[in-house]
């Protein structure tokens, strides 16, 4: 027997089971999104402090300002996209059921769209002041 | 048809003796789940403002109650503590803060300031617009 050259073992071999070089690509995005929201999260508070107290009106009108809806608009993508990895790998940690699963991350991914494209909407509607 | 090959699955909560990292990994998670269907509230508030004065004063009529203030109050400590202890992970992934006090430090640090800055947050938020 030859010393092993490889980290793969004998029936991966015989299966052609090997890496997808894709494994780490969720741990990036997340500390990718991660980093995003710690950029952006005092502008976004003060975003939320200068709007209490404001009728809708007051609301509108800062919400639908050019850097305020930016700022907005990114933080929702980073938190949407940071959210949806982090609960499907709760998902992945705790629900063993295949069917269930795929159910799971199925409904996660349509949560966390739909979250973002509504906020994501609403405040394209605020800009336009339609 | 390869057969399904059963592998290792990590080993659950109980498994592990209680102590401060692993108690704030636990709350990590939780207050990551919070901020998720948390989002919803967020999403709720965009849409009214959006939407026009009437469903626009249903929020306020629901962040103005005593529920709701404590939801958003839960949700501002949900959010400043997963970022302050989301920071400590930066930490650990570039290599640093590893030995045993080191740790305990970072994870205090996480844990104390999560909660300071909650009740900074609150302190603005009155002097603004007196509660919201």
């Amino acid at each position: 027997m030859s010393r092993p050259s490889s980290m793969r073992t004998p029936l991966g071999r015989v299966r052609y089971l090997g890496s997808s070089h894709s494994g780490t690509t969720d741990f990036w995005r997340q500390r990718l999104t991660a980093v995003a929201m710690t950029l952006l999260i005092v502008p976004v508070i003060v975003i939320v402090l200068m709007l209490i107290g404001r009728n809708q009106a007051g609301a509108a009108q800062i919400l639908g300002s050019l850097p305020i809806a930016i700022i907005l608009v990114l933080f929702i993508i980073a938190s949407a996209w940071h959210m949806k990895i982090g609960m499907q790998i709760i998902i992945e940690d705790y629900v063993h059921n295949e069917t269930v699963k795929l159910v799971s991350v199925m409904a996660n991914n349509f949560f966390c769209i739909a979250v973002a494209l509504a906020s994501i909407y609403a405040i394209v509607k605020l800009s336009s002041g339609v | 048809m390869t057969a399904r090959i059963e592998r290792p699955i990590s080993p659950h909560l109980q498994t592990y003796r209680v102590t401060l990292t692993m108690a704030l990994s636990v709350i990590h998670r939780a207050t990551g789940i919070a901020l998720y269907f948390g989002t919803l509230l967020l999403a709720w508030w965009l849409i009214a403002a959006a939407s026009g004065p009437g469903a626009y004063a249903n929020v306020q009529a629901f962040t103005g109650s005593i529920i709701g203030k404590l939801i958003v109050f839960g949700y501002t400590w949900a959010l400043l503590h997963h970022l302050v202890s989301g920071i400590r992970y930066f930490f650990w992934d570039l290599g640093y803060g590893f030995k045993a006090n080191e740790r305990e430090a970072l994870t205090w640090g996480a844990l104390i300031a999560g909660i300071s800055l909650t009740v900074l947050v609150w302190i603005i938020a009155y002097t603004v617009g007196g509660g919201r």
